[in-house]
């Protein structure tokens, strides 16, 4: 038996969530549920939680549902620590049937008996999971009496899986974060002259290597949410005096709350790529006033830029003319790349994310060459369908997406969580484009 | 030996959960698509981890549950989704998984799929219905019961034949390919379910097509009842999922359960079934092989009297590799899986019968009893899936990889283990391990003990 495939086909309620550049008026929908069966790239609320609380690294990240949400979460991601490493254990309260039945909070309770004792840590991580959210378990007051219990925070993330997509979760992990650093009762922080920054999560000590750069500036970093922190530097979150925002898909609700409840005024950035880094670092200097820190920030760039500009033209000119398909997370990372494929002669063809939201597709369109294909919460059938159509020689995307790329012949960038090396910095900017040539360039595609 | 008891946390699991199972045997199904019921991100998951292994894309529906769904019930998302599946893949069979979510709020997917064939005239359609909570089970679990509830669905009674049922647990898709070279070598015909030794590793050709060829053929699973035997490598598996038993009990089908055939026992008894069944003794080729494969036992004997192992992973293949292990003298001191496996502890017990060490067997284990266990006993040598990579990182215990997920190296799918041939070469990956620690640290262990006297 051999049945037809259905080629190229895009399902109907999908035909509002693609646009073409120049060819359609109406604005591409997006921030909507996934449409049943269509295979969506996206993962779940919980997902969502975890990416961005996980990095806090001296944390008992405790799952509570059953064994699979934790399974699946335990130590995939590349983030460093410079102390603790308790993160990188999955602790899970592995309901069973029972459980589900007669409810599983006294379990939790118990578990979290258990793990403090176990792992001394000032700091819980309580994720619910879908049937959490079903079976009715009041995940808040086992926290309550857990943390008066053990006299540490023990702080609920709500991150069933059903009430919403990724995005969801980011605010779930966000709320999470606003209650732990929320200051005692009349103990208000002094500010400081420093600043937060924002959605970056220590991959491959992407963390470090900005702070590096601040620090050479001048300019202090009180906290990186979440990447290398901890309980001690997140409780202090609030004495800074600016955020800088990068991840700001999993980030912007944290840097509003925290300018609505501490006055702490947001900057959006971006290290990803040359442009984007020298913007970004000059925007944070131009905030602070400073001369010494402007010419500071002027020395580094030039020093910096002229270190690896041959590197980058080279790369340039064994790749130019070549196009790249992407399909990420979150508009920020989306928008950085097409600029960063820019200064590696690369053109972006076909575009999309799993949760962009609406102003960031505004950018990507403004961005873009006419022609470029644009998709919101793409399936396997449509980036296939796009990147064949449009001739692209590479994609960008994560674990998923990797295996279609290689089956169609195509070169493969992993930007994802699980990565081993930096891409953010100038530093970052040449580990891309040597990423990009490595695969581009391999001889491997002569055999095929 | 001693058994673990219940507890409160799990701390680094050492399973994953059902629904994820139950996905691999409908990828070993001809034109086969499986559809998740309940929230995005189970199918998605389960997608990422099983891509990591095989290095295949991993298409697996999802109804994407929402609030709404959730407090409403789900079934307009079901058929919304099996709608959009069919148009995406136009498959010739499709899995409705459950998951926690859709179990726990109560979804009758039986009465849904059943009217959702009747209202889109679907009838020479199969829709195979798997009830697998992820609070039911571990992935092992998952696995056999959709491989029982694929041929429970699609078995029909049938005149009798001559091609045997051969029921596969989740090993590689080269082991798969070389249990259908014995077959063939020992002229065998057979079905062998669920095959996706083509369709997790397929081999790259142009153009690229969505659902890889290849698969158990679905007619062929039909005529299983015809079968005169059915093989089965389960010997961990239990009564109520077991497919071979419920072709035994509905068909009259005689069942032979047998381990995974690795090791020179577990070979040798996979091939006297089939010698007794045939009439056919091994051929020249498989002896050799045989002899080849003892060859390879005698000369790394030494080697591996040294190794003092653990083993963790799916039931089936502990099983089968602490009885490789047991005969070159690896002798295991933690046996251990994450599934509940009451089968397993009595089977494991048999087969850790002899061995000079005491052996710790964990059901319903974690990494954290794992590698406490592992300290205790002093085990020199890991031998499971990628997960146990902590006994690497924080014990010294250097891991060899065999078993389902290894997403932390290339090549899961190409792991040969199984025959004789595989046993030498997964014997190779172990004695070659043992080896490179003892060279990496005999100098200076040497040095300190004798020359220093510091150690």
């Amino acid at each position: 038996m051999k049945a037809a495939e259905p080629a190229g086909i895009i399902v109907e309620e999908r035909s509002d969530f693609i646009r073409t550049k120049g060819r359609q008026k109406q604005q591409l929908k997006c921030d909507a549920d996934s449409i049943a069966g269509c295979v969506s790239q996206r993962a779940c609320v919980y997902c969502g939680a975890r990416v961005v609380l996980n990095p806090v690294t001296d944390a008992i990240h405790l799952v509570h549902g059953p064994i699979g949400c934790s399974s699946y979460t335990w130590d995939i991601r590349g983030s460093l620590s410079s102390s603790a490493d308790l993160y990188r254990f999955s602790f899970s309260t592995d309901l069973k049937e029972h459980d589900v039945i007669f409810g599983g909070e006294k379990k939790l309770a118990r578990a979290i008996d258990e793990l403090v004792q176990k792992y001394p840590s000032k700091l819980v991580f309580v994720y619910s999971t879908c049937i959490v959210g079903v079976i009715g378990d009041d995940l808040e007051a086992v926290c309550k009496a857990a943390a008066q219990r053990h006299g540490i925070e023990v702080i609920p993330v709500q991150s069933s899986g059903f009430i919403g997509n990724k995005s969801a979760g980011y605010r779930a992990a966000c709320d999470a974060l606003l209650r732990l650093l929320r200051p005692p009762e009349g103990k208000g922080l002094a500010k400081t002259r420093s600043i937060n920054y924002l959605g970056d999560f220590n991959l491959a000590g992407e963390v470090w290597i900005i702070k590096n750069y601040l620090k050479e500036m001048g300019v202090e970093v009180n906290v990186a949410f979440t990447g290398d922190s901890n309980y001690t530097s997140l409780k202090k979150a609030a004495r800074a005096s600016l955020n800088i925002v990068q991840c700001a898909g999993s980030m912007y609700y944290l840097a509003e709350k925290m300018e609505e409840l501490y006055g702490i005024p947001h900057m959006n950035i971006s290290f990803l790529g040359l442009e984007d880094t020298s913007a970004s670092l000059r925007k944070i200097a131009a905030a602070f006033g400073d001369a010494a820190i402007m010419s500071k920030t002027e020395e580094l760039i030039a020093r910096e830029t002229a270190r690896v500009k041959d590197a980058i033209q080279w790369y340039r000119r064994k790749m130019e003319g070549k196009k790249a398909a992407i399909y990420v997370g979150g508009g920020f990372k989306a928008i950085s790349l097409i600029k960063q494929f820019r200064e590696i002669g690369i053109d972006v063809v076909m575009i999309g994310t799993q949760t962009g939201r609406q102003e960031e597709y505004d950018t990507i369109t403004d961005l873009v060459d006419d022609g470029t294909v644009i998709l919101d919460d793409a399936n396997p059938s449509e980036l296939e369908k796009f990147m064949t159509e449009k001739g692209a020689h590479l994609l960008v995307g994560g674990v998923k997406e990797r295996p279609l790329a290689y089956k169609l012949g195509m070169a493969f960038i992993d930007h994802n969580h699980d990565r081993k090396h930096p891409l953010s910095g100038f530093v970052g900017a040449v580990n891309f484009a040597g990423e990009v040539y490595s695969t581009l360039c391999s001889p491997v595609w002569n055999y095929i | 030996m001693k058994n673990q008891s219940y507890r409160n946390v799990n701390e680094n699991p050492c399973n994953m959960c059902m629904p994820m199972g139950g996905i691999l045997p409908f990828k070993g199904i001809e034109r086969s698509m499986v559809i998740i019921h309940g929230s995005q991100g189970c199918s998605t998951y389960m997608r990422r981890h099983i891509a990591e292994h095989f290095n295949e894309p991993i298409d697996v529906a999802s109804s994407s549950l929402n609030e709404k769904g959730t407090i409403y019930g789900g079934e307009k998302n079901l058929k919304q989704g099996l709608d959009n599946l069919i148009k995406l893949y136009n498959p010739g069979m499709i899995g409705i998984l459950t998951t926690c979510l859709a179990e726990t709020i109560g979804e009758d997917i039986d009465r849904i799929a059943a009217e959702y064939k009747a209202e889109r005239g679907l009838d020479r359609l199969p829709l195979i219905t798997v009830p697998t909570p992820g609070y039911g089970g571990a992935h092992s679990e998952g696995y056999w019961l959709a491989v029982k509830r694929i041929i429970a669905s699609v078995a029909e009674k049938t005149r009798l034949h001559s091609r045997v049922n051969v029921i596969v647990p989740n090993i590689s898709p080269a082991d798969i390919r070389e249990i259908k070279r014995i077959l063939q070598l020992m002229k065998v015909d057979y079905t062998l379910c669920p095959d996706f030794s083509d369709t997790l590793d397929r081999p790259f050709v142009k153009p690229y097509v969505k659902i890889p060829e290849g698969g158990t053929r679905i007619e062929d699973i039909a005529a299983m009842p015809g079968a005169p035997v059915t093989i089965q490598m389960g010997v961990t598996v239990d009564e109520g999922m077991s497919p071979g038993k419920y072709l035994e009990e509905e068909f009259g089908v005689p069942l032979v359960n047998v381990p995974i055939p690795m090791g020179v026992r577990a070979t040798d008894a996979f091939l006297d079934t089939l010698r007794h069944l045939t009439g056919r003794e091994r051929p020249d080729i498989l002896e050799a092989e045989r002899g080849r494969l003892l060859d390879c036992m005698i000369d790394s004997h030494k080697y591996n009297f040294q190794g003092r192992s653990v083993i963790f992973g799916d039931p089936e293949i502990v099983y089968a590799v602490a009885s490789t292990c047991m005969e070159n003298g690896i002798y295991p001191v933690v046996a251990a899986t994450g599934s509940k496996g009451a089968k397993f502890s009595e089977a494991i017990k048999k087969i850790l019968a002899g061995c000079p060490d005491e052996t710790d067997i964990l059901n319903e284990a974690d990494f954290t009893g794992i590698r406490e266990k592992s300290r205790q006993r002093g085990a020199n040598i890991a031998i499971g899936h990628s997960d146990g990579k902590f006994l690497t990182e924080r014990e010294g215990i250097p891991l060899v990889r065999i078993g389902f997920p290894i997403h932390d190296r290339v090549g899961g799918q190409r792991l040969l283990s199984v025959g004789y041939t595989g046993t030498g070469m997964f014997l190779d990956r172990v004695t070659n391990t043992l080896l490179e620690r003892k060279h990496s640290n005999y100098r200076a262990a040497m040095y300190e003990k004798y020359y220093t006297g510091t150690a």
